[in-house]
C-alpha cells in the first residue's frame, strides 16, 4: 500500500481545526481582513505569506483574540471563539517580538502559563524541563531574557507559547530577528518540534523561502484578501495569478493575446515574433488578453536554436549574476524585454559557455509556462 | 584629561558655599549653648533634648509622617490609574481636555489649590484636621505621580500584557503579575517624589489645617515668626539629616542596581 499522505484539506470528510467564515476586519474606515474565508486542519503547519501590511498579524490576533472580527465567524474545533476572550483560547501566541517577561527568569517564563491553570507544582517543574530540553535550554534555565543571546531568546518564546500544549501555536514572523544560517537551523528545528508535538501550526512569514520549507500550505496575502490557498509545490508550479508567481519566487511574464490551439493556447505577444505555445487546461481564454509565466529555471539557454522544443526566442545576453551554485543571465530580447534564464553552475567559471553580448536562443517546452488570465 | 583651571574651581566653591553655607549656619548654630541664636556660647546638644520633650513638636512630626504617608500612597493609586488610562485608552473623546486637567494643578499656584480646597471642605460641612489635609496632599499629588508613571508607561511594550493573557491571565492578573512589577521602579519613585511633596508642604496644609492638627512646616513658620530659637535649629538639623540620608541611599541603591544590571549584561555577552 502506498503511504498515506498529509492531506486532510483534499478530503471532505475531515473536519477542520480552525475555519474562518467571511470574516471581515474593519478599523475605522481601513479595512484590514475583507471577507476572508479558509480552513486549518489539525496538524497542519499553515503558512501565512504577504507583503508587510497586508492583514497577517491582524489575522492571527484575530485567532489569539486580541481582535474581535467586524462581521464573520471564526470556529476553533466546530466552536464559534468570537465571544471567548484569550485568557480562555486554547490558542497560544508567539509574538513577534518575543514579549519575554523581563522581571522572571526563563523557567518562571515558561512556567507562567502553567501556574495560571493551577497546574501542581510538580506537574509544572517536569514539564518546564520537557520544555528546556526540547529547546535545548536547560543551562539557561536561571537567566533572566537580558543575559541569553537572540536566538536563546526566540527559543525561550517558543517554549513558553508550548508549554500550555495550545490545540494551535500561533507564530508572527518568529524568526525575523535571527541571521540567515540560524534562521535555516532554526526552521528546521520549527519542523522537529511541530512533528514531535503534534500541534497545529500557523506561521507568518513575509520570507516566501521560509514558508517553502516549514509549511504543509501556503496561504499568498494580499490587502486582506487570500489570493491562493495550495501546497507549497502546487503554488510555486501552478500559481492562480500574476500576483502569486510573482511573489513566489522568480518569474518572467509575456503579455499576450490568447488564441485556442492544441491543447492550449497560442499567445500572440511581441512584435514580427512567432506565437508562444503553451498547453493548459485553462479555459475561457479564447480571443482574450492573458499572461504566460515562466519560471527562470525552466529556460534553457544555448547558442544555436534548439531542435524539438517548443518556444524558442533570440536574444543577447545584457548581464549575468552569479550566485555561486546557480547563475541567472538576464538576457534582452529584441524589443528590450528582459528575460531571465537560471543554469546550475556545474562547471568551474573559467569554463562557463557564455559571456556578455553574446546571441543567445531561450527555449522553453509547452509545459514549462503558466497561463493565467489575470 | 581636563587640565585643572583657576576659574572652574572658583566658580565651583562659589555655587557649593552659595548652596550650603546657610545650611552648614544652621547646624552649627543647632550645637550652641546660647539660647541667642546669634551668639555662639560654646558646644551643647541640650536642644535637642530639649526638643525631645516638647509635645507640641513631637506631635506635629507625627501628623506630618502620617499624613506624607497616607497621602503619598492614595496618590500613588489614583495617580497611576489616571497614568493608565491617559497612555491606554487611544483617542477618546474629550482624551486632550481630560490629560490637560490631570497636568493643570502642576501649574496651579499652590494658594489657589489650597484655597480652593479650603472652600470645598467648608462647603461640605468637613471640620478641617489631620483628614482634611491628607486628602488635600493626595489631590495635588497625584498629578505628579501620574507624570512620572506615564512617562514610564509610554515606553511599556503592550506585547507584554498581551503575551500575559494569551497565557491565561485575566486583566487583573496580567496587571499584577507583569505590568505593575515591571514599571513598578517609576511608581516607587512616584510614590517618593508624593511623600517628599506632602512633607514639606506648607501653604496648602495651612489653608487645610485645623486647630485639632498642625503638621511640622506650619509649626516651624509660625515658631520662627516668634523668633527664631534654637530648637527649631535642632529641629531643622534632625531634617537635613534624614532627608540626605534618605537622598545617599537612594542614589546608592539605583547605582548599586545598574552595577549589577551591567555586569550581568557583559557576562552574557561574552558567553553567547
Ligand atoms: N489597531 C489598529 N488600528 C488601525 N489600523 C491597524 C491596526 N492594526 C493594524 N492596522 C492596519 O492594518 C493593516 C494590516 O496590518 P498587519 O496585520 O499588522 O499587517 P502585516 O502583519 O501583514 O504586516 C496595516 O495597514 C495596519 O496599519
Ligand atoms: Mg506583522
Amino acid at each position: 500500500m502506498a503511504e498515506t499522505v498529509f492531506a486532510p484539506w483534499d478530503d471532505s470528510n475531515a473536519k477542520p481545526l480552525i475555519q474562518f467564515k467571511n470574516v471581515t476586519k474593519r478599523f475605522g474606515e481601513f479595512t484590514a481582513i475583507d471577507d476572508l474565508s479558509i480552513d486549518i486542519f489539525e496538524q497542519e503547519f499553515f503558512a501565512l505569506l504577504g507583503p508587510s501590511g497586508c492583514g497577517k498579524t491582524t489575522l492571527m490576533r484575530l485567532l489569539a483574540g486580541f481582535e474581535t472580527p467586524t462581521s464573520g465567524e471564526i470556529l476553533l474545533a466546530g466552536e464559534n471563539i468570537v465571544p471567548v476572550p484569550p485568557n480562555k483560547r486554547a490558542v497560544n501566541m508567539m509574538f513577534q517580538s518575543y514579549a519575554l517577561f523581563p522581571h522572571l527568569d526563563i523557567t518562571e517564563n515558561i512556567a507562567f502559563g502553567l501556574k495560571r491553570d493551577k497546574m501542581p507544582k510538580p506537574d509544572i517543574d517536569a514539564r518546564v524541563e520537557e520544555m528546556l530540553a526540547l529547546t535545548r535550554l536547560t543551562q539557561f534555565a536561571r537567566r533572566k531574557p537580558h543575559q541569553i543571546s537572540g536566538g536563546q531568546r526566540q527559543r525561550v518564546a517558543l517554549a513558553r507559547s508550548l508549554a500550555k500544549a495550545p490545540k494551535l501555536l500561533l507564530l508572527d514572523e518568529p524568526l525575523g530577528a535571527l541571521d540567515k544560517k540560524l534562521r535555516q537551523d532554526t526552521q528546521f528545528e520549527l519542523m522537529d518540534i511541530q512533528e514531535k508535538t503534534g500541534t497545529t501550526f500557523v506561521i507568518v512569514t513575509h520570507d516566501q523561502e521560509e514558508a517553502m520549507t516549514v509549511a504543509s500550505r501556503v496561504a499568498v496575502m494580499d490587502e486582506g484578501r487570500i489570493v491562493q490557498v495550495a501546497t507549497p509545490d502546487a503554488i510555486y508550479e501552478t500559481p492562480n495569478s500574476i500576483y502569486v508567481a510573482d511573489f513566489i519566487g522568480d518569474v518572467n511574464i509575456f503579455e499576450g493575446h490568447a488564441s485556442a490551439a492544441a491543447d492550449g493556447y497560442d499567445i500572440a505577444w511581441g512584435e514580427g515574433q512567432k506565437p508562444l505555445h503553451a498547453k493548459t487546461s485553462v479555459e475561457n481564454l479564447d480571443g482574450k488578453q492573458c499572461y504566460l509565466a515562466i519560471r527562470p529555471e525552466k529556460v534553457s539557454i544555448s547558442a544555436q536554436k534548439p531542435e524539438n522544443v517548443g518556444n524558442a526566442v533570440l536574444g543577447k545576453i545584457h548581464d549575468i549574476a552569479y550566485l555561486g551554485n546557480i547563475s541567472t543571465y538576464y538576457v534582452g530580447l529584441p524589443d528590450g524585454k528582459i528575460v531571465k534564464a537560471q543554469t546550475a553552475n556545474t562547471r568551474r567559471i573559467s569554463r562557463r559557455s557564455f559571456t556578455w553580448e553574446d546571441d543567445v536562443w531561450l527555449s522553453w517546452t509547452d509545459t514549462a509556462g503558466v497561463v493565467l488570465g489575470r | 584629561m581636563r587640565r585643572f583651571s583657576w576659574f572652574n574651581a572658583t566658580s565651583l566653591t562659589l555655587g557649593f558655599a552659595f548652596l550650603y553655607v546657610p545650611m552648614i549656619i544652621l547646624i552649627i548654630y543647632s550645637f550652641n549653648a546660647s539660647k541667642l541664636v546669634t551668639v555662639w556660647a560654646g558646644f551643647s546638644t541640650k536642644w535637642y533634648g530639649e526638643l525631645m520633650q516638647n509635645e507640641a513638636f513631637l506631635d506635629a512630626a507625627w501628623v506630618t509622617i502620617k499624613v506624607a504617608v497616607i497621602s503619598s500612597s492614595i496618590a500613588t493609586v489614583l495617580g497611576t490609574m489616571a497614568a493608565i488610562v491617559l497612555v491606554r485608552a487611544g483617542r477618546f473623546h474629550g482624551r486632550t481636555l481630560f490629560s490637560g486637567m490631570i497636568y493643570a494643578p502642576l501649574v496651579m499656584p499652590e494658594v489657589i489649590t489650597g484655597l480652593s480646597l479650603l472652600l470645598l471642605f467648608i462647603g461640605i460641612g468637613m471640620d478641617r484636621g489631620i483628614v482634611t489635609i491628607t486628602l488635600a496632599h493626595a489631590t495635588f499629588s497625584m498629578c505628579y505621580v501620574s507624570v512620572v508613571v506615564s512617562s514610564r508607561l509610554i515606553s511599556f511594550d503592550r506585547s507584554l500584557e498581551e503575551a500575559a493573557l494569551d497565557l491565561g491571565c485575566s486583566q487583573f492578573e496580567a496587571f499584577r503579575l507583569v505590568t505593575l512589577p515591571i514599571i513598578a521602579p517609576a511608581v516607587i519613585s512616584g510614590w517618593l517624589l508624593a511623600f517628599t511633596l506632602s512633607l514639606d508642604d506648607l501653604v496648602i496644609a495651612s489653608f487645610t489645617s485645623g486647630p485639632s492638627a498642625t503638621t511640622l512646616p506650619i509649626k516651624i513658620y509660625s515658631a520662627v515668626r516668634l523668633g527664631v530659637s534654637p530648637e527649631i535649629n535642632a529641629l531643622s538639623t534632625i531634617m537635613i539629616a534624614i532627608v540626605t540620608f534618605g537622598v545617599i541611599t537612594a542614589s546608592l541603591v539605583s547605582k548599586r542596581n545598574a552595577v549589577n544590571r551591567q555586569r550581568e549584561e557583559q557576562a552574557a555577552a561574552r558567553m553567547t
